[in-house]
């Protein structure tokens, strides 16, 4: 926080259950309704900002100080960002570092993003875990009288809805490696672009497919394996995506899925998802992989999740659960050649301590040429 | 893993004295351990020479030997202990260096004894240069390239391998003397040339020189099973080359994108899986402003001073955890216990920002070089949370305890703007605050980061400071203003001073602290550990949780030490944990409020709520509000809570004890002078002054020798002996040169035996658990002093005389609780030089040899019960089997161009002490214990001032006796010679000739020096050049000649630790 701050306009947000938060406005300044989540991640905010699984929310920051080391273009997760709203409770204005080629205020007016800063963002987290995930509207002007509730008619009424079509490539995209050793189907939900990386690194040779792609589109490409990405929104809103994998798993193509593509193979395969309280955001988050008995700390950006119990056991096994929660992080496959996690092995922003993953991914394209 | 079924008796091996570098974390480390080992029903055995500690306390562990941590004691107390294991990464680098030695011996395998939470190939990896580097090779690590040479050509071609600049360190030179960083051919030749000279083994090291780059530290925990995290990540205010313990240090790191801290934190998890650490380990790195590109500056396998910051910072106890590690459990199975939810096996999200700022020993040491470098010279430090940078700032500053209360330092206001901006060059403790003068006086933020090397971040944070300065400073005070700087923490005295205007004036609307939670996980889960600190914001916590958790208890607010200083170190601790302690039991609820990151009263299952806040009147003040307590107890926590008494009585809060106006009667002077009247105690005459003229005018009216020291201090700070008018010149312009709020006492001086007391009264009846008996003469600070319980010399009158003055003090006073008493008996005369109300340096030793659980019943005392509901008479306690020795313990080879000559101004940073049954193998134990080695031969140097010739006639006689070598300047010499003791001649430095004392020091021939001068306030003179050579060849050089007596004496009985005694104080 600068001087500057104590003339910066006044922003509010207004939570579905009435409570009234009053900051400041920074980013785009506007009207915007969204689910609010936060993640307690300390760094990668520029991460989390390009994420397009939060499309349809406005996130919010646990860290106070965001901003510190700018943005620059190479760390973009995605060509943009989705996000609804973004809330912090300060901002930097002179961010420093050597790859630093602009500040957190620029960049949420460069992709239209309208931010609320100032506030007790600690106040508000505490609200979400008590209540769970809410709807909130920021604002630069607080509703009066009965516009008030006519406002919170509003907020009430909002859904993320159908968000992957938003987020999807609209024709397929190809990405080849060096090595050129495998070829990949990425069927993007609203992918992090750290994935396509993690694999063309490891010489896999990536198509970009999206969303609604058929079975059969996917069938006649012949790839080695297949890549299901990360996506915003309820897993279940998606049925034409869980068909064409019901398809694909009679084809025993390797395939690894991430988040979203872990849920829609979970749904795929007869399991059922729930929606969390207030889901995992953040890049602390234990999982156990119960192979290996081992705790990994992981990178999570999660509303809902696969119900343990309901994963047939025709079908797979679960493979990694929550260390904390104890809730379903992966289920290893017994039908297919598949295996999916809920967290995010990708990383960025948040520990790559499950890269590893990547490379069970080539093992088992390898061990099915 | 559950625990391991073949441990069931560890020893644990604590770290001894305090000394700079080792301190407070690790007595904090310790217990954490002792704790989890007992709760899982495990033995234990602890050793330790610090009894000042909370780990050497009776319920801490089974079976506490308060013996000097050599490897001969450590072997024998395992052979009379025999236990199974050893925990030796909680211990400092003392604990892993002697655990690392009973390894490679053979020692712990001959014995069948496991090596826990790091095993000798682990503790090698680390600690050896070459093993570690090819350690950090073979994963891919990148370590700072360097090579030892022998030749300046060697040197000139490694250089041009790893390019240029590069820094040069002789080998075997105190301090880097003759070391530099070359940019070029030509420096490095020049540099290497000389630094080759001066190496007494013509050796240097040549090291790619990294300074300026960012310095960042991960605290990081592996089990067993190879699961790993990291607790926390730290990023250092001042760039490489400053150390790390006398850095600013900011948690979380905060100017690395996710890409770097990633890279980094992924180095570290690789390190420690290497490194197999089944515990805690401690990683720095070095990383390059302008790239990816990084170096692993150093690995301590072990928990140290940073995992105690990153557990106070996160609420993450790492020496817990660790300690559970190293006994079988994994990561995965261990509560986490802040949320009782979750697991350990995660990492600690914050929500807020930590500052650690450190606390240098050069308030009391004024010409000692205040420049920093690769060897600390932080006696202490403070940690400060906020929910911005600038607010944990500001709270570090005034938690700090210089007198400041924003990062305006006034010696900086009268300076030019080029001498600020020379000023700037100079990497040193004022470094921070000449930034903040450089901003406020409008310098480009660009031209300060080229200067200083200080990241942009941090320097345009403070401009923010000095923005907002800047803006209360001009026009009118309005709300808006007051606001603003309520967000950064300002208190609203400085605001007023700022600004120039009242704030009632204004009609401004103040307002109080909020109380936030520090739990972990960024409010995530549900905390149960309630740990708080204050912000400017909406919702106050704390408030919300009295709430939820009503109790009928009445509420006790127990305030802390703050940082550890000379004078004020980890005994006040102690007494504030034993507070708490008592509190507890007795069905308080009791709560803490301190600022030092390094102590176990701020670990936050220590109280039943922990505020980690500054001790100023507005931050207590906030506290108060939020807590509404039945009452606070202010005379636990030295000087620093004493401070506040007077404010909070004010306030209308119940300070439990002996009163404000009670504490005010012991400190002013005149007050003071009238009870003593009136009771009927002498004390050395002496005045108030406040100016220079005053003071002389005093000092020629007592006649000198006189003690000059300010009003209000602790540890003798500043406080001096002047023996001349020149002398009380040169102190009243220091002490003036900051703000005097309190008057100079000044006193004649007398130089008797000093004796101290401390007490317990109840208003009726008192208790003296013991008097202590120092072997230096009166003169040499109490604290520096060797301290015998219980006294050897003294007659029964003069001991009689001592509990009478003692009794009429305490009842004068009203003392409720403790009370400290110093006599200096002279002529067979008792007289009084201070009174202390409150607990003191010797408390925790006191009660730990003669069993008297003094804290325990002082609190119980505060809160209504008597000494004799306690099962005490009124008068001196008997005396028990075993004679205690404390011996101070300084740290002068951190601290270059410190004299180490002892005198009324408090020097040593820590003490040990020695138990047994006789007097003198107790002080040999204490010497051990506190460093000294026992020669049976070799040379003694003396070099002493005129008044001391004397009495060394007698000493130099038993040196002679024991076969010593006598060596002394021309006039001691003959002298020596004429009394048929047989000395050697040497030269004085300035006489230009040779041997003389400083080459003679140098030759390795003098084991001992006796090293006494009129006068040691400047480094320049010939003693002082002695004294410090001695500190720089560890030669044990004493200053002192009844220290020297003590000594001769123990060389005498040419005893070794066969022959002694392992005591075992819990059965005492």
């Amino acid at each position: 926080m600068t001087l500057n701050s104590v003339n910066a306009p006044k922003a509010y947000l207004i939570l579905a259950d009435g409570t009234v938060f009053q900051g400041k406005s920074f980013g785009c300044t506007g009207e915007v309704i969204g689910e609010i989540v936060f993640t307690t991640a300390m760094t990668g905010y520029e991460e989390t900002l390009t994420d397009p699984s939060y499309c349809g929310q406005i996130v919010t920051q646990t860290f106070p100080l965001i901003g510190n080391y700018g943005v620059n273009d190479e760390d973009y997760e995605s060509r943009g960002s989705v996000v609804s709203g973004y809330i912090v409770r300060e901002y930097c204005e002179i961010p420093s570092n050597f790859r630093c080629e602009g500040d957190i205020d620029s960049f949420l007016k460069k992709h239209n993003i309208i931010g609320l800063y100032d506030i007790d963002t600690r106040k508000l987290t505490r609200i979400i875990r008590e209540t769970g995930v809410m709807n909130g509207m920021i604002t630069p002007t607080l509703p009066e009288g009965s516009e008030m509730d006519k406002v919170l008619e509003k907020i009430k009424a909002y859904t993320v809805g159908e968000v992957v079509p938003k987020v999807t490539v609209k024709a397929p995209e190809e990405y080849k490696s060096e090595q050129g050793k495998y070829r990949v189907a990425l069927i993007d939900y609203g992918y992090k672009h750290n994935i396509r990386r993690e694999l063309v690194k490891r010489g896999c040779d990536v198509t970009v497919f999206p969303a609604q792609v058929s079975a059969e589109e996917i069938k006649q490409f012949n790839p080695d394996g297949i890549m299901l990405s990360n996506g915003p929104g309820d897993p279940q809103d998606n049925p034409v995506s869980i068909n064409t994998l019901r398809e694909l798993i009679k084809e025993q193509i390797p395939t690894f899925g991430i988040c979203l593509g872990h849920q829609l193979l979970a749904l795929a395969n007869g399991a059922t998802t729930i929606k969390l309280k207030y889901g995992h955001r953040g890049g602390n988050q234990p999982v156990t992989d119960l192979t290996i008995d081992r705790t990994f700390i992981t990178s999570q950006n999660h509303g809902y999740a696969v119900v343990s119990e309901s994963v047939p056991e025709s079908a797979g096994k679960v493979s990694h659960i929550n260390g904390n929660d104890h809730t379903c992080e992966g289920v290893m496959y017994t039908n297919a050649p598949a295996f999916t996690v809920q967290f995010h092995p990708e990383a960025c922003g948040g520990p790559h301590d499950t890269a590893y993953l990547f490379d069970k991914f080539i093992s088992l394209m390898e061990e099915n040429k | 893993m559950p625990l391991r079924s073949d441990i069931k008796k560890v020893l644990v091996i604590g770290s001894g004295p305090i000394v700079i570098g080792q301190a407070a974390e690790f007595d904090y480390a310790g217990t954490q351990a002792c704790r989890a080992l007992k709760q899982e029903g495990l033995e234990v055995v602890l050793i330790n020479s610090n009894p000042a500690t909370i780990m050497t306390d009776k319920h801490m562990a089974d079976k506490i030997y308060i013996e000097p941590l050599t490897l001969d004691v450590v072997k024998k107390i395992i052979e009379i202990e025999k236990p199974d294991s050893i925990l030796s990464t909680l211990g400092g680098q003392t604990g892993l260096t002697l655990s690392m030695q009973l390894a490679e011996e053979g020692f712990l395998d001959s014995h069948n004894v496991k090596l826990l939470g790091a095993n000798p190939e682990t503790i090698h990896k680390a600690e050896d240069r070459q093993a570690f580097k090819d350690t950090m090779e073979a994963i891919g690590e990148p370590c700072i390239p360097s090579k030892v040479v022998e030749t300046v050509e060697d040197a000139m071609e490694f250089a041009k391998v790893i390019d240029y600049p590069v820094i040069v360190r002789p080998a075997f030179t105190l301090g880097g003397t003759g070391g530099g960083i070359a940019y070029n051919e030509a420096e490095l030749h020049e540099i290497a040339t000389n630094g080759l000279r001066l190496s007494p083994i013509t050796q240097v090291l040549i090291e790619k020189c990294i300074s300026g780059w960012k310095e960042i530290e991960f605290e990081v925990i592996r089990d067993a099973k190879g699961n790993v995290i990291t607790v926390c990540s730290m990023e250092n205010f001042d760039p490489v080359g400053v150390h790390t313990g006398d850095s600013i240090v900011i948690a979380p790191a905060v100017t690395l994108a996710d890409k770097e801290y990633q890279m980094l934190r992924t180095a570290a998890l690789n390190i420690i899986q290497a490194l197999k650490v089944e515990g805690g380990c401690n990683c720095q790195f070095a990383l390059k402003p302008d790239s990816f590109e990084y170096a692993v500056i150093e690995v301590n396998p072990r928990v140290s001073r940073s995992s105690a910051l990153a557990s106070k910072a996160t609420g993450y106890p790492i020496a817990k955890v660790a300690t559970r590690i190293a006994i079988g459990y994994s990561l995965d199975e261990i509560i986490n216990q802040v949320t009782g939810k979750t697991y350990a096996c995660f990492e600690p999200a914050l929500d807020y920002v930590v500052v650690k700022f450190p606390k240098w020993p050069f308030d009391k040491f004024v010409y000692a070089k205040k420049t920093l470098g690769t060897q600390m010279k932080a006696t202490g430090e403070v940690m400060a949370i906020g929910t911005s940078f600038e607010e944990a700032m500001m709270k570090a500053v005034r938690s700090i305890e210089l007198g400041m209360d924003n990062m305006r330092k006034k010696t900086f206001i009268t300076m030019t703007d080029d001498e600020v901006r020379e000023k700037l060059h100079d990497v040193d403790v004022d470094r921070s605050f000449c930034v903040f003068e450089a901003l406020r006086r409008g310098f480009d933020v660009k031209e300060i980061c080229d200067i200083t090397t200080i990241d942009k971040w941090f320097v345009s944070k403070l401009k923010n400071l000095a923005d907002l300065e800047a803006w209360l400073e001009e026009g009118e005070l309005t709300q808006e203003k007051y606001d603003a700087a309520k967000k950064y923490s300002y208190l609203d005295k400085t605001i007023e001073r700022l600004s120039g205007q009242k704030l009632s004036d204004k009609g401004i609307k103040t307002r109080h602290a909020v109380y936030k939670m520090v739990d972990t996980c960024a409010a995530e889960f549900s905390a149960e550990t309630p740990y708080f600190y204050s912000t400017y914001d909406e919702e106050n916590e704390a408030a919300e949780f009295i709430e939820q958790h009503p109790t009928d208890k009445k509420k006790v607010i127990v305030f802390g030490s703050g940082p550890i200083r000379i004078g004020q170190g980890i005994e006040f601790d102690y007494c504030s944990v034993h507070c708490v302690w008592a509190l507890k039991e007795m069905g308080y609820e009791a709560i803490i409020c301190n600022n030092n990151p390094e102590t176990v009263s701020t670990d936050f299952d220590t109280g039943d709520r922990l505020y980690f806040d500054p001790l100023t009147f507005e931050d207590v003040d906030s506290l108060i509000a939020t807590e509404k307590p039945y009452g606070v107890v202010v005379q636990f926590g030295g000087q620093t809570a004493i401070k506040l008494t007077k404010h909070l009585q004010e306030s209308g809060v119940r300070i439990l004890g002996t009163s404000a106006q009670s504490i005010d009667d012991a400190e002013d002077r005149e007050k003071f002078d009238e009870l003593l009247e009136k009771c009927g105690i002498p004390r050395p005459s002496g005045h108030t002054v406040f100016t220079t003229e005053e003071a002389l005018k005093a000092a020629n009216e007592l006649g000198y020798p006189v003690l000059l020291r300010p009003s209000y201090v602790l540890g003798g700070q500043n406080m001096i002996i002047a023996h001349c008018d020149s002398d009380v010149t040169e102190y009243m312009t220091i002490i003036t040169a900051t703000e005097l709020e309190n008057p100079v006492l000044i006193d004649k001086y007398l130089m008797g035996t000093e004796v101290e007391v401390d007490a317990i009264c109840d208003g009726t009846d008192f208790l003296i658990p013991g008097i202590m008996e120092h072997i230096e003469r009166a003169g040499v600070h109490s604290g520096d002093s060797i301290s015998v319980y219980p006294a050897q010399t003294l007659s029964e009158k003069i001991k009689q005389t001592i509990v009478t003055y003692t009794e009429r003090l305490a009842k004068a006073l009203n003392v409720i609780g403790l009370v400290n008493i110093q006599y200096v008996v002279y002529d067979n005369e008792v007289y009084v030089i201070e009174v202390n109300p409150r607990s003191s340096r010797t408390v925790p030793y006191i009660s730990k040899v003669t069993g008297v659980q003094m804290v325990d019943i002082a609190t119980k005392i505060m809160l209504g019960e008597s000494l004799k509901s306690q099962g005490y008479e009124s008068g001196i306690y008997p005396v028990g089997d075993y004679v205690a020795v404390k011996v101070p313990v300084f740290s002068f080879e951190k601290l270059h161009d410190v004299d180490t000559q002892l005198g009324p101004e408090m020097k040593s940073t820590g003490e040990a002490l020695g138990i047994a049954r006789t007097f003198e193998e107790a002080l040999y134990k204490g010497l051990i214990a506190a460093g000294f080695k026992m020669y049976k031969s070799g040379g003694v140097m003396f070099s002493v001032k005129n008044g001391d010739k004397p009495e060394i006639i007698p000493l130099a006689e038993k040196f002679e006796k024991l076969g010593f070598k006598l060596y002394a300047t021309s006039g001691t010499a003959s002298m020596l010679n004429k009394n048929m003791i047989a000395t050697n001649f040497t030269y004085r430095i300035h006489e230009g000739m040779e041997p003389n004392v400083i080459t003679l020091l140098e030759s390795g021939e003098i084991n001992y020096v006796i090293s006494t001068s009129e006068t040691g306030r400047k480094p320049a003179l010939d003693s002082v050049k002695i004294r410090r050579k001695s500190v720089e060849r560890s030669i044990a050089c004493l200053t002192s000649i009844d220290t020297a007596n003590a000594l001769v004496k123990c060389l005498a009985m040419d005893k070794s630790v066969d022959d002694l005694e392992m005591v075992d104080i819990t059965k005492i």
